[in-house]
């Protein structure tokens, strides 16, 4: 067990506009699982190969526990890898492929069988030791995946999107196994996913990256209550956080089409310029009597069962935008007929235009 | 027969070819539906088959009939023949010469263009480097072994003459004494078998670079991350993921060498106790005149190939169907 250290850890590959990852800093306590997520390019399995040895680290270090790794090959990092592929060597049986780590370290061979053995009645495989990966299901190669990863008893497990190849049923299923699994063995793990639903309801941590840039770190709840910026803030959550800029009048006032909303004034504070951007998360958004809001249009509505989704289009002085409101799934408005909105003002999330930063709220 | 009249067959012969094309396609055509698909595939095959068996088949078994008769081709000798090439000194030199071949030059073939191909992988001038070694695989057999016998030739150790062939310059300046590489038995036949591992290391190393391009790059990476290393990584993982295409390399050069004659035939002529099974039924056959052992060899020939070759498809259509 150990923590892991990202200290201005860059990758630049040659020709590369901007780096993989830029000066990242991170660090991964004992134990915890840590997701990494970010749109496609944004450095997250740049990072996550930079520290499993996959990738140089160009500048800056990476440190597992207090030993420098930055240089050290990546057989001898002690780190287990599950690859979105998978990656099984297809010419060696479930059980081979599992021991194979332990094989070369020169495990004795009884030993194996032990470990393989325990990971496999864990991983629901036993049946399947003797099978090549060939003659599997895609939701048993992933668990294999873990095993082989889990038999080793590493420092750190890396997972480069382990469940992008499981269909939608399979993969909410695995995610919770995954999740609990983690937590029983308690190794320090770095997870790497495009899907923020993913993330949030796996990580004790969350990282945002974007263009090879931390955005933000944070638990899962804390993300969503107080996104850092306009990025992470429209990133997390589904469906996503309501934004629109707006300008702000002289009297530190901001106005939706007919509707006023205060700036706060440790906001107003921070404030670089005259525009800000207005955040507010679909539930944070309600329906309110005739005259007392902002006046909108249903376009649509999205029926989940538990919640319904209204997409109602605002005129403002800046021209139509859509706002995703949440709306009692009972009595949903119909679609083409006029609501009224208004946000909860103590949800509001405040946003300099011109930086992106937050500034209150 | 003069130019013109050459050209003027050669006109006549691609205007059959054309007009027998056509008429297959004009029938062909004219049949449709399930029951046309048959019609057309007949259509098309059986060309083919005419071909096969007045060119393949009926002299394949003229020559196993022509097998048992002697050497005129007139008296039924029964299986003498057969018994001639197992028990005749020369014929079991072939014999013995054939099967050092065989166990030889695919190995070597392939070991060597598997190491070349593991070692170029990635690196810098990848591509001239392989092209390096596939060259010889662009030079005829007969090429292939000019070349080899300048560098063999042998002149006297005497003064003032000098040597023209590269091995022996080379012995020479190393202080040794000129040899008869091509004449002194056994080792005659070695030099021979070089020049085979030579041409098909080539074939070797691009056949086997593909397959290994072809391992996906996650497995390497997990391998390493499983503390594989470079002897590991190339036992445990490159080995067993190209052992289809190792498995064809090695057949498809070992028919090659059973069938060998052109080196054999250009640089020794079967002489100095070099002959294999194809040289010795070409001699036979139409230098020494003995039809019926010329005939037996070759039946011996194909069937030494044919099992190798079967192997050979079955590989094939396993690596296919992975």
């Amino acid at each position: 067990m150990a923590t892991v250290t990202f200290d201005r850890a860059t990758r630049a590959y040659t020709g590369g506009e901007r780096p993989a990852v830029d000066a990242l800093d991170l660090e991964v306590e004992d134990g915890e699982f840590l997701v990494l997520v970010g749109p496609s390019g944004c450095g997250k399995s740049t990072s996550l190969r930079m520290l499993a040895g996959l990738e140089p680290v160009d500048s800056g270090t990476i440190r597992i526990g207090s030993r420098d790794v930055s240089d050290v090959d990546p057989s001898n990092r002690d780190i287990a890898m599950v690859f979105q592929t998978y990656a099984l060597y297809p010419h060696m049986t479930v059980a081979q492929n599992m021991g194979f780590a332990l094989k070369i370290a020169g495990v004795a061979k009884h030993e194996i069988v032990t470990r393989v053995a325990e990971a496999a009645k864990v991983l629901d495989l036993t049946d399947y030791l003797e099978r090549k990966p060939k003659a599997l299901s895609g939701g048993q190669r992933q668990r294999v995946a873990m095993g082989r990863a889990i038999v080793r008893n590493p420092q750190v497990f890396c997972m480069d999107e382990p469940l992008s190849n499981l269909d939608a049923k399979l993969r909410v299923a695995t995610r919770t196994q995954i999740a609990s699994l983690q937590r029983r063995l308690a190794v320090t793990t770095l997870y790497v996913t495009h899907d923020q639903v993913e993330a949030m309801t796996m990580g004790d941590r969350v990282a945002v990256l974007k263009d090879g840039v931390l955005q933000q770190v944070d638990s899962p709840r804390a993300m969503y209550d107080r996104p850092e910026n306009v990025f992470v803030a429209g990133f997390i959550g589904s469906p996503a956080m309501n934004l629109f800029e707006i300008e702000v009048a002289q009297d530190g006032s901001t106005h939706l089409g007919s509707f006023t909303l205060p700036l706060p004034r440790d906001a107003a504070e921070k404030l670089t310029s005259n525009r800000v951007t207005i955040g507010v998360r679909p539930e944070d958004l309600r329906l309110v009597a005739d005259g007392e809001g902002i006046p909108a249009t249903v376009e649509l509505v999205e029926e989940l069962g538990s919640d319904a989704f209204v997409h109602a289009s605002v005129r403002g002085s800046e021209g139509a935008q859509l706002l995703e409101v949440r709306v009692d799934p009972r009595e949903p408005p119909t679609k083409g007929s006029e609501v009224w909105l208004a946000p909860d003002p103590e949800s509001v999330h405040w946003f300099d235009t011109a930086s992106g930063l937050r500034l209150s709220g | 027969m003069s130019n013109t009249a050459k050209f003027l067959e050669m006109g006549y012969a691609i205007l059959i070819f054309v007009a027998i094309v056509g008429v297959i396609l004009f029938i062909a055509n004219r049949f449709s539906g399930r029951k046309g698909d048959r019609a057309v595939a007949s259509a098309f095959l059986a060309p083919t088959l005419i071909v096969l068996s007045v060119g393949l088949v009926y002299p394949g078994l003229r020559t196993v009939y022509e097998s048992f008769f002697d050497a005129a081709g007139k008296a039924f000798i029964g299986l003498d023949n057969y018994s001639t090439i197992f028990t005749d000194s020369d014929e079991i030199t072939v014999l013995r010469n054939t099967v050092v071949w065989v166990l030889i030059t695919p190995f070597f073939a392939t070991g060597i263009g598997l190491l070349y191909a593991i070692l170029v992988d990635k690196a810098r001038l990848e591509s001239f480097a392989k092209a390096l070694i596939f060259l010889p695989m662009a030079i005829s057999f007969v090429g292939a072994s000019i070349i080899w016998k300048f560098i063999y030739e042998y002149r006297p150790e005497q003064s003032g003459i000098k040597q023209i062939g590269l091995l022996n310059q080379v012995v020479v300046w190393l202080g040794g004494s000129p040899q008869q590489w091509l004449l002194n038995k056994p080792w005659n036949n070695v030099f021979l078998i070089v020049i085979m591992i030579w041409i098909q290391a080539g074939f070797a190393m691009t056949v086997l670079s593909a397959a290994i391009k072809a391992i996906p790059e996650d497995i390497v990476e997990a391998a390493r991350l499983d503390g594989v290393k470079a002897w590991g990584m190339f036992r445990f993982v490159t080995v067993p993921s190209i052992r289809p295409a190792l498995v064809v390399v090695l057949t498809t050069i070992g028919i090659a060498t059973l069938k060998v004659f052109d080196i054999v035939r250009t640089v020794t002529g079967g002489q100095f106790g070099t002959s294999v099974v194809a040289n010795e039924f070409y001699s036979q056959s139409f230098r020494a005149d003995n039809q019926g052992l010329g005939a037996a060899l070759a039946v011996l020939l194909f069937l030494l190939v044919i099992p190798i070759v079967l192997y050979n498809i079955r590989q094939l259509r396993a690596s296919e169907g992975r």
